[in-house]
């Protein structure tokens, strides 16, 4: 469903991924690990056509994602790390909104949008502004709308950063069956190891733009004579923390913010 | 057409939310107004020219389409920073569908904004020669604001921090107003300026909206409907390559 070979991408001489290659089946949940910093989400900005590769090829559902990215646009979705609602419109309106972009028929929109936000318990607040809303609220009507229609492949930016367990379990506990049922292929990146290891079947470990390691999470641990996923995502990435390059827009948000301060 | 559609509607929404960016932005026209108006209409008299209200009129009408336009499609830079711009990239819609949505959202709100400018002038004393030629009117303005909206996208889509902006404000947007002839009359102007005012397109929007409610201009309502037609083709096509090309 998702093939990947040769990926390389350089932002003037600093190379943020390095030479990627990767399979990812059909009805497969596959997660990609990495300390900060280490290529994620640029890998992942590639795939959904956000970001043009320097080199190597990007096939998703066997279209050409640079040649053919309209195209593949209609086959995912995607849930952003950063925030990515309007904020002077409602929950409902932000819903609606996505739906009329993905071609969701207005019955089912409105269905859908019932559903999901009872599901995530924003449906009391549907008409209220998201610039109201807490940073979990905000979290959970992204994942929500993310869910609006059902694509093929889903593509998860460390969905679960902000979210209190209970909403993670709920997310997570979706993804599973929205796999299961729809036979929705899974692409996600997050940090927390317990939630990799519960829902991934298999898992990539990414470390300065390559691929350190790939496998089952039971194949990684026996790979690097480890007992647990953090223990060997600790023995192939190192214990050294890594620093984030801040791009325009995270400048642009802290300048806002202390605008508003 | 529902993707142009659900994004036109969201600029108007996020316009009549905004209350307070509404008045703020008719802060500036009405000083225009107000301050030129009043405080140049004696000289302006005295030198055989007629009521400066009534010639300043359809120039601050402009001004406040253009700021409002520009700013509409820069509006993009707000869009980056808080994420959404994202959403509409990675939706399964062409780029150029995005892009018209948000041009025509912008020209829209100008054009309102356009409105509530013409209504203050007439609170001022402003008088057109014929209440006829206001549709018309109105249809200059909105193709004056498609114009701007469409540079403001193309402009808006490079930018990508927002100290970028003033530049913009400077070398941009202040010189295609004041290079207009919305504050003084285009005839008898030394010939590198006289030059200068006719590759500005806001001299022909402002030029046609003087002759519809005054009736005195320096090109006629073809030369004007050609040029601002030609003007807006070119940048929505401009907005439609750069938008195309936004990688985030």
């Amino acid at each position: 469903m998702i093939q990947v070979e040769h990926l390389v991408k350089t932002f003037g001489e600093f190379t943020a991924v390095d030479d990627v290659s990767f399979n990812v089946a059909a009805g497969e949940i596959f997660a990609f690990l990495g300390p900060n910093g280490a290529g994620k989400t640029t890998t992942i900005k590639m795939l959904t056509t956000l970001l043009k590769p320097t080199s190597g090829a990007i096939e998703i559902d066997g279209l050409d994602a640079a040649k053919q990215s309209n195209e593949t646009r209609k086959r995912f979705g995607i849930v952003f790390q950063d925030p990515s609602l309007d904020q002077e419109l409602t929950a409902a309106e932000n819903m609606d909104l996505h739906g009329v972009l993905y071609h969701v028929p207005r019955k089912l929109r409105h269905e859908r949008t019932q559903m999901l936000l009872e599901l995530f318990e924003l449906w009391e607040r549907r008409n209220d502004y998201v610039k109201t809303f807490s940073g979990g609220m905000k979290r959970r009507l992204e994942i929500a709308r993310g869910f609006l229609h059902t694509p093929k492949i889903l593509f998860l930016d460390e969905p679960t950063l902000g979210l209190d367990p209970q909403s993670r379990n709920q997310l997570w506990t979706h993804v599973k069956n929205l796999n299961k049922t729809e036979g929705v292929t899974v692409f996600l990146t997050t940090h927390y190891m317990d939630e990799a290891e519960r829902v991934a079947d298999r898992i990539a470990i990414i470390d300065h733009g390559k691929i350190a390691a790939e496998g089952s999470p039971d194949e990684l641990k026996a790979q690097t004579e480890t007992d647990s996923l953090e223990a060997a995502f600790l023995k192939l990435t190192g214990s050294t923390i890594r620093d984030e390059r801040a791009d325009a827009s995270d400048q642009m948000r802290q300048m806002a913010r202390m605008w508003r301060k | 057409m529902n993707a142009i559609y659900i994004l036109w509607l969201r600029e108007l929404k996020r316009y009549m939310r905004s209350r307070a960016m509404i008045v703020a932005s008719l802060g500036q026209p009405l000083l225009y107004l107000l301050v030129l108006g009043f405080g140049l209409g004696p000289v302006f008299q005295r030198a055989g020219n007629g009521s400066y209200i009534q010639f300043v009129a359809p120039g601050v009408i402009g001004m406040s389409v253009l700021f409002t336009s520009v700013f509409s499609g820069i509006g993009l830079l707000w869009d980056r920073q808080f994420g959404f711009l994202k959403e509409t990239l990675v939706a399964p819609v062409p780029r150029v569908t995005v892009m018209i949505g948000k041009t025509l959202g912008g020209a829209t709100v100008a054009t309102i904004q356009g409105l509530i400018v013409l209504i203050i002038c007439l609170i001022a004393g402003f008088r057109p020669i014929s209440w006829v030629a206001i549709p018309l009117a109105i249809l200059f303005m909105i193709l004056t604001a498609v114009v701007f909206a469409g540079l403001g996208v193309a402009i808006g889509s490079r930018l990508q921090d927002i100290q970028g902006m003033q530049l913009i404000m400077n070398f941009v947007v202040l010189p295609i107003y004041f290079l207009s002839g919305a504050l003084f009359p285009l005839h008898g102007l030394p010939s590198v300026l006289s030059f200068i005012t006719r590759i500005d397109p806001l001299s022909y929007g402002i030029d046609a909206l003087r002759l519809l409610l005054i009736g005195t201009s320096e090109f006629t309502l073809v030369v004007s409907l050609v040029v601002l037609c030609g003007t807006a083709l070119l940048f929505v096509g401009l907005g439609s390559y750069s938008f195309s090309k936004i990688q985030l």
